[in-house]
């Protein structure tokens, strides 16, 4: 076989591929059979809801690949909703100083979660599951049960604002550029090849000269600035800031991340597969709510598809073993004694 | 002669488009020790995973005793009484010593539970039968790759079996040990079981073995008594040609200081360590297992920190555990553990061979598809790396090929001071010298070179001088002209004077 035909098979074949046609297949199928999902206003919906999951799925992914995880990205996006709501509060009416300092208080507590794992060594699943508490807990000491909701009209309204034109916001531009940061960093760098080496071999990656623990550390403080910045914009999409703002969404991002083909034991995966299915799970959803699906058996759908994509890999490759193994080793006669 | 004890016949093995085994035929009687030789990539281990029941051959037949049987997965091999000490280690890290011997047969005690005494005992007994005192109870994880290899040995050897296949157990051995392994083998051998010893040393096939076959490219070439042959014929057999001096050290002008190592102590590991490696210089780091060679070229290199003493290398010091600055700096070290330290498994030859360079290879910070592909082929070649593709994942190149993608990875950053743990480990004998001859090249540029070798041979052959470590301390620094087996080995058994 030559080597393009070869590429092009692996490529097709690919969980890439498999997530980006699913899409496609939703998306096509849910507008052909249900009312509303070929409407703008449907995808501008479907887009708005990608959002935050997007920009904090982009570093979790590199997270995942370093063999990491962080959970705590929600409540750190409900911190900074709080924070925001409380800076407002106390006057401070710039809103490009109130990102900067939303921005740097994420940064702070990703970094927080670098320190206690790869300062003190500690799995980073225990320590996030820790900080997620922990976060919302503090986002309920600084705004409690209130809801801070009096933003001016233009700050709220320019973050949903659309792509003259179209009815797609501006922000998935922002979206995409940082995506293709995030994907050039991953697949196209020294830094990427790095990622994919410690998250497969940390022994390895050392003996190399990468500094596994460096690393890691200032992943976990960017995966805090972008939840902080996914905080920003919920908060202005919702005009509204309150401790309780996006709980759970942790699940959301590490199911996109998962199903779009990053192996939780790191050291596999890529963002394409991701970004497609944040795409897949956000169409899916808002498709199945539209046709009036219930939302618990979404939360089973959801939940379902994030099993499979775990353990499809792995009963694929089980299977294929069991056929190898399965064929008889048939005592041909050999010509050769 | 009577039936053979097991036999294979007209087995081949494909790995997709890769036929690693092709019409391939194997005897093994009772009471004999047969050599199996080969060219790294040959399908020796191919072959030893199909008698483990690791791998199902595609075709042929596999007869014990005269009657086929089907080997579907290790334990029917262990049923059968094979027992197979492979290649690469494969100890649980987590587990003891001890547990890693018994694993999946511990001694019982009443109602199922483990005899934890007794398995203790019967390990240390075990380790002390090669020579090799180890800790039944410490964890796997961190063992040298020379006590993990150990730590296998004893696992076949618990097994009693009456097939005992060792795929290259003595590459990470040196001489005392090997000679304890051959004592319990023969002794083995003598009782009735058939051993299958693969090595790249012939020394060391003539010595323990009667019968010799030889693999080329996946299939038999010829199986004969080892008194008929002379390693000359092997080699010629094995390679398809004459492969000529083995250990070319060419003199090369000595220059100025490059790595000074002053004082240098672990504690626990090594004490008070001091040398000197010029320019131009191959200087040898012997001793026995557990010496502490790898652990002081860790520290050197800064994957492993210590406790006091410092490195310099062309008069700068080194920070202390900065693997980084030490790259930066010049250094390089191939490490002794290739599957653990020296490579990542999953990813491809290409990623692997230029992982310490890969920021050398960017243009406008970017790596772009073709560039390590390019890097890593250059050196692919001049090492004879025989991998079907450069993107295809390390783990499925052979243990040689393996270790010529590590030393190419650590070649082309073009070091100014070259560590090498063991460079030949796995290697055959035409990549060998090629490897001696890189070796003594780069010195003639005036890189400097620490060699930790427990291949006497190659010792002798390649350094200037030759440092040997007993128990964590340097015990002999023993000038070329002067250097022989015996005065190397007294230094590393606790003999020898300092010289
Ligand atoms: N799992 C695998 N997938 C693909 N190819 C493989 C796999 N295992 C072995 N091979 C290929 O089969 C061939 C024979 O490999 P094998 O490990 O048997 O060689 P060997 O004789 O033991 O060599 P060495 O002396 O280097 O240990 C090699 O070309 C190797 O690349
Ligand atoms: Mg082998």
């Amino acid at each position: 076989m030559s080597e393009p035909a070869v590429r092009v098979r692996s490529a097709l074949g690919s969980w890439d591929a498999i997530v980006l046609i699913a899409v496609v297949a939703v998306a096509v199928v849910g507008a052909l059979t249900i009312d509303g999902v070929a409407s703008p206003r449907f995808w501008r919906f479907v887009t708005l809801e990608a959002i935050p999951i997007a920009l904090i799925a982009l570093p979790m992914t590199l997270v995942v690949i370093t063999g990491e995880i962080d959970l705590s990205v929600a409540s750190v996006l409900g911190l900074t909703c709080t924070v925001m709501g409380q800076l407002w509060v106390w006057g401070v009416s710039s809103l490009p100083l109130i990102i900067a300092l939303c921005l740097l208080l994420g940064a702070v507590l990703g970094a927080v979660n670098g320190l206690f794992v790869t300062g003190f060594g500690l799995p980073s699943l225990a320590v996030t599951i820790g900080t997620l508490a922990l976060y919302r807990g503090l986002a309920y000491v600084v705004l409690g049960d209130r809801a801070v909701a009096d933003y001016p009209a233009e700050w709220t309204n320019s973050a949903i604002a659309p792509i003259p034109g179209t009815t797609i916001p501006w922000m998935i531009l922002v979206v995409a550029v940082l995506a293709v940061a995030f994907g050039v960093l991953l697949h196209a760098t020294p830094i990427g090849r790095g990622l994919y080496a410690m998250g497969n071999n940390a022994e390895a990656a050392r003996f190399a000269g990468i500094s596994v623990v460096r690393t890691k550390f200032w992943l976990f403080a960017a995966t805090g600035a972008m939840s902080a910045l996914a905080g920003v914009f919920w908060t202005l999409r919702f005009a509204s800031a309150r401790a309780d703002n996006g709980s759970g969404l942790e699940l959301a991002v590490v199911a996109a991340v998962l199903l779009g083909g990053v192996s939780i034991f790191g050291g596999r995966g890529g963002l394409l597969g991701v970004i497609a299915a944040v795409a897949l799970l956000g169409v899916l959803r808002n498709a199945l709510q539209l046709a009036y699906v219930p939302a618990n058996t979404l939360t089973i759908i959801t939940g379902s598809l994030l099993i499979a994509s775990v353990v499809g890999p792995n009963v694929v490759g089980m299977l294929r073993e069991r056929l190898r193994r399965r064929r008889p080793a048939t005592p041909t006669p050999s010509a050769s004694t | 002669m009577a039936t053979p004890l097991l036999a294979l016949s007209g087995v081949s093995k494909s790995f997709g488009a890769v036929a690693a085994l092709r019409d391939v035929r194997l005897e093994l009687y009772s009471g004999e020790a047969h050599a199996l030789v080969g060219e790294n990539g040959a399908g020796k281990s191919t072959l030893v995973k199909i008698l483990a029941g690791v791998h199902a051959p595609d075709q042929g037949t596999l007869t014990l005793d005269g009657r086929p049987v089907t080997l579907g997965n290790p334990a029917d091999a262990r049923a059968a009484g094979i027992a197979v000490i492979y290649q690469e280690p494969t100890l649980f890290p987590d587990l003891s010593v001890a547990e890693n011997i018994f694993m999946g047969r511990q001694p019982l005690r009443s109602l199922r539970r483990i005899a934890s005494a007794e398995m203790r005992a019967r390990a240390i007994e075990l380790c002390e039968r090669l020579g090799v005192p180890l800790d039944p109870d410490r964890p796997a994880r961190g063992l040298s790759i020379a006590d993990q290899q150990i730590v296998e040995i004893a696992k076949a050897l618990s097994l009693d079996a009456r097939v005992l296949v060792m795929d290259e157990p003595t590459a990470a051995l040196s001489g005392v040990e090997v000679e304890r392994l051959f004592t319990v083998a023969r002794s083995l051998r003598d009782s009735g079981t058939a051993v299958l010893f693969i090595s790249h040393r012939f020394d060391e096939v003539f010595a323990l073995c009667q019968r010799v076959t030889v693999m080329r490219d996946g299939r038999w070439v010829s199986t004969d008594p080892a008194a008929d042959l002379s390693v000359d014929e092997v080699v010629r057999r094995m390679v398809g040609r004459e492969v000529t001096s083995l250990f070319p050290k060419e003199p090369a002008t000595v220059g100025e200081p490059r790595l000074e190592v002053r004082g240098l102590t672990r504690h626990g590991s090594f004490a008070d360590v001091s040398f000197t490696v010029r320019g131009g210089e191959i200087v040898a780091l012997a001793g026995l297992v557990g010496a502490g060679r790898s652990e002081v070229s860790r520290a050197i290199f800064g994957v492993d920190p210590y406790d006091a003493g410092q490195v310099c290398v062309d008069g700068k010091r080194l920070p202390r555990g900065d693997t980084a600055a030490a790259i930066e700096a010049g250094l390089a070290l191939v490490p002794e553990d290739r599957r653990q330290q020296g490579l990542v498994m999953e990813l491809s030859v290409e990623r692997n061979a230029t992982l310490p360079r890969r920021w050398a290879l960017t243009r406008m910070g970017l790596l772009f598809g073709g560039a390590e592909r390019r890097a890593a082929g250059t050196w692919a070649e001049r090492l004879q790396v025989k991998a079907a593709r450069l993107s295809d994942a390390v783990s499925t190149l052979s243990g040689g090929n393996q270790q010529k993608v590590v030393l190419a990875k650590w070649l082309a950053t073009h070091p100014r001071v070259l560590i090498v743990d063991e460079p030949t480990r796995g290697i055959d004998v035409g990549t060998k010298s090629e490897v001696h001859r890189l070796l003594s090249r780069l010195a003639g540029d005036g890189v400097a070179v620490l060699m930790v070798s427990s291949e006497l041979p190659e010792v002798l052959g390649m350094a200037d001088r030759v440092l040997v470590m007993h128990e964590g301390r340097l015990a002999a620094d023993i000038p070329r002209d002067r250097a022989d087996e015996e005065s190397v080995m007294l230094a590393a058994t606790g003999q020898g004077g300092r010289s």
